[in-house]
């Protein structure tokens, strides 16, 4: 059967008056899933769960029900599921609105994966910086409690599952699933080395899930509707539906809701296109730690293993978009100063890694360079990239090694000329006065 | 003097004066330290929202704070400092009653974010990281705060101000000087920084059925499927939930 080009089915009620209060939710269905996972074999969650092909969508894309399987249920210490909603990615901006609208999805998809990895306590952890996403959800896990679906025997079975909502303070290294546990652990967020990996010893060194918060809202469709029917919409290998954010310099920037694999052709068409009397010029597939992608890459499917063959990687699917007024190097200065900014200064070639190609590239935007600072940054990216316990120094090597490669002439340029003079800066400002305008007269809720 | 300047490797190390022991936490506080505390499996999970509530309380993280936390987790004052130091939302200088973001990450800053940054600097007269003489607001330069589809983006108190013009950033400015009722654009009207902080404690405010379900961009994909009939697909039969799906 053919699936439409848009599979509202995460954001489906995203447009319903008080989505996120709990009588709306359960009078769509919700908690149904629930219900019916909490009679079930836990490790038939887990097949279920494996079966529909489901991968992680907070970057790695790992599988979500072969994660929960590598608990080892004989360890006798207590199991718990974390919530990775610490989203900082530049670009990415899917879980936010999800929360917003809809936290009794994920809600619900706690119940159902804590159950399935027979953990008793589960963390939502959320980046501190966004107070009514934050609101929303002390709300849902307050009222949801009051149901009986959370606390002592839940939905009058013999379960106990508690959850606790925990918000960060401003660190994007807290996205990082071992420093987030560090963080949840009430010390600073700095990744640990891995082995052990969280599923052996997470939090309190105990056998820990963490998962994105898309990938654990994912989950009660999957229960209530079943593996095959997931496993219609995406490509074989990345099934399922998924939120790709569009932003930048496009007409209809937002998020939109469809299978795995679909191209950046057909989402920038429906985001309405670049603005009027400009073209694209380069756009990030999934964030700013994933190699940036040209026109000639429009085509690209946009799942795991498309992106992967184009070179880069589908990470958050936040498709930045910029069109041809934009310097490259003062993207890639800017991206640059987030990740020195972000470096939790724990391993040295990141933290001093960050802080040099800072320097180097801050030359590049002033025309100030020198003949030889790009073999100095490739350099200096060659000797950062893989030697950290995590991956954000990866993330930035990505991204500027991805910009020399197709915009080696504008880096160059910076020898003796800076960026704002090649582009105006003045001339990539888009301030939304023509969105406002559409927002307006599509009534917007408030 | 020896004639060297001491330029501090963290900006927030310096102008922190450190025998100031002032503090506003009471009894009252300390039994609501100890309510964060019997959320966590381990008391020390606690320290995170234990520090926005002294944050709340006190209009900063205090020493006085810093001590207390440190007593009752039963840690040394430097384990909390650590803490407290690493994470940009705690602030060791006074934030304003209301605490201003401007987003200055790639997209926002390329789209007209740097221009409302030095836009906002000029009409508070301060540079970031710092507070009005009056204390009514604190700038501060924001790295991507995950709304990027609203680019360029403002925050006031943590609340996302979407989709920002030079013009809205002015009348923001002017309206909350005046003290008029301001609203998130996705969220519920503006409190304070204190009061934020509190909420982020994990002690509920009572608005969060204030503000929309999502914003115009959330929307922007849905809008569409709407009007073109498109639709998540129908399961199959045979494993749909029993009876439960069409419900």
């Amino acid at each position: 059967m053919s699936v439409d080009v848009l599979t509202p089915t995460l954001t489906d009620n995203w447009d319903q008056p008080e989505a996120w209060k709990i009588a709306n939710y359960v009078a769509q269905g919700g908690y149904q899933a629930a219900r019916k996972a909490v009679g079930m074999d836990p490790d038939a969650i887990i097949t279920l769960v494996k079966d529909s092909g489901l991968r992680g969508r907070g970057g790695a894309g790992f599988p979500t029900g072969v994660k929960w399987s590598f608990i080892p249920q004989t360890n006798p210490k207590p199991k718990y599921l974390v919530i990775n909603c610490d989203e900082s990615e530049p670009g990415t901006c899917k879980d936010m609105p999800m929360l917003m609208a809809t936290p009794h999805t994920l809600v619900e998809g706690v119940i159902i994966s804590s159950y399935a990895v027979r953990a008793h306590h589960a963390f939502i952890y959320v980046r501190g910086e966004v107070l009514h996403v934050i609101r929303r959800l002390q709300q849902a896990v307050a009222d949801a409690y009051q149901a009986g679906y959370l606390g002592k025997g839940i939905f009058g079975t013999e379960y106990d599952l508690d959850i606790v909502v925990h918000a960060g303070a401003g660190a994007y290294i807290c996205g990082e699933e071992t420093a987030l546990l560090d963080s949840l652990e009430g010390r600073r967020g700095q990744p640990r080395l891995r082995p052990p990996f969280p599923a052996v010893a997470g939090l309190y060194a105990s056998p820990t899930v963490v998962n994105n918060a898309e990938s654990i809202a994912s989950v009660p469709a999957i229960v209530a509707r079943g593996a095959d029917w997931y496993k219609l919409m995406g490509t074989e290998k990345s099934a399922g539906s998924t939120i790709y954010s569009v932003s930048g310099h496009v007409k209809r920037p937002g998020q939109y809701e469809a299978p795995l694999g679909t191209t950046y052709r057909t989402l920038l068409d429906l985001a309405g296109g670049i603005r009027d009397g400009h073209q694209l010029k380069f756009f990030t597939p999934g964030g700013s730690s994933t190699p940036i992608l040209t026109p000639d890459q429009l085509d690209v499917h946009l799942d795991y293993e498309g992106v992967a063959a184009a070179g880069s990687i589908l990470g958050t699917k936040a498709l930045q978009t910029f069109d041809e007024t934009v310097s490259v190097v003062r993207t890639t200065l800017r991206w640059t100063e987030f990740y020195k900014h972000e470096s939790c200064g724990k391993c040295t070639p990141c933290r001093e890694g960050s802080w040099w190609l800072v320097q180097t590239l801050h030359n590049l935007e002033q025309g100030k360079g020198h003949e030889g600072d790009i073999e100095k940054i490739l350099d200096l990216c060659d000797n950062v990239t893989m030697k950290s316990f995590c991956t954000l120094a990866d993330g930035f090597v990505a991204n500027i090694t991805s910009s020399i490669k197709y915009f080696r002439d504008e880096f160059e340029a910076g020898y003796h000329t800076p960026a704002w003079e090649l582009f105006p800066y003045e001339k990539s400002v888009y301030f939304p006065y023509e969105r406002e305008r559409i927002a307006v007269s599509e009534g917007a809720d408030q | 003097m020896s004639g060297h300047e001491f330029v501090a490797a963290f900006d927030d190390a310096s102008g922190i004066d450190v025998h100031d022991d002032r503090t506003n936490i009471g009894e009252d506080t300390i039994a609501e330290l100890r309510q964060i505390m019997a959320r966590y499996p381990e008391p020390r999970s606690a320290l995170l929202p234990m520090l926005h509530l002294v944050q709340s309380v006190d209009g900063r993280v205090t020493d006085a704070g810093v001590q207390i936390c440190a007593d009752l987790l039963g840690i040394s004052t430097a384990q909390v400092n650590g803490v407290a130091t690493f994470y940009t939302m705690y602030k060791r200088r006074p934030a304003g009653h209301h605490h201003i973001g401007v987003c200055t990450t790639t997209v926002c800053a390329v789209m007209g974010g740097d221009i409302l940054l030095d836009q906002m600097k000029e009409r508070l007269g301060i540079d970031e990281g710092e507070t009005t003489e009056d204390g009514m607001f604190s700038l501060e330069r924001l790295e991507c705060n995950a709304a990027c589809d609203f680019a360029p983006v403002m925050m006031v108190n943590w609340e996302f101000m979407d989709s920002m013009t030079p013009e809205k950033a002015a009348a923001l400015i002017d309206n909350l000087e005046a003290g008029r009722e301001v609203r998130s654009t996705r969220g519920a009207h503006i409190t304070s920084w204190a009061e934020a902080e509190r909420v982020l404690a994990g002690f509920p405010d009572g608005l969060a059925d204030e503000g929309p379900t999502a914003g115009p961009a959330s929307l922007a994909g849905l809008n569409i499927a709407r009007e073109k009939g498109w639709v998540s697909p129908v399961p199959p039969t045979s494993a749909a939930l029993d009876g439960g799906a069409s419900e």
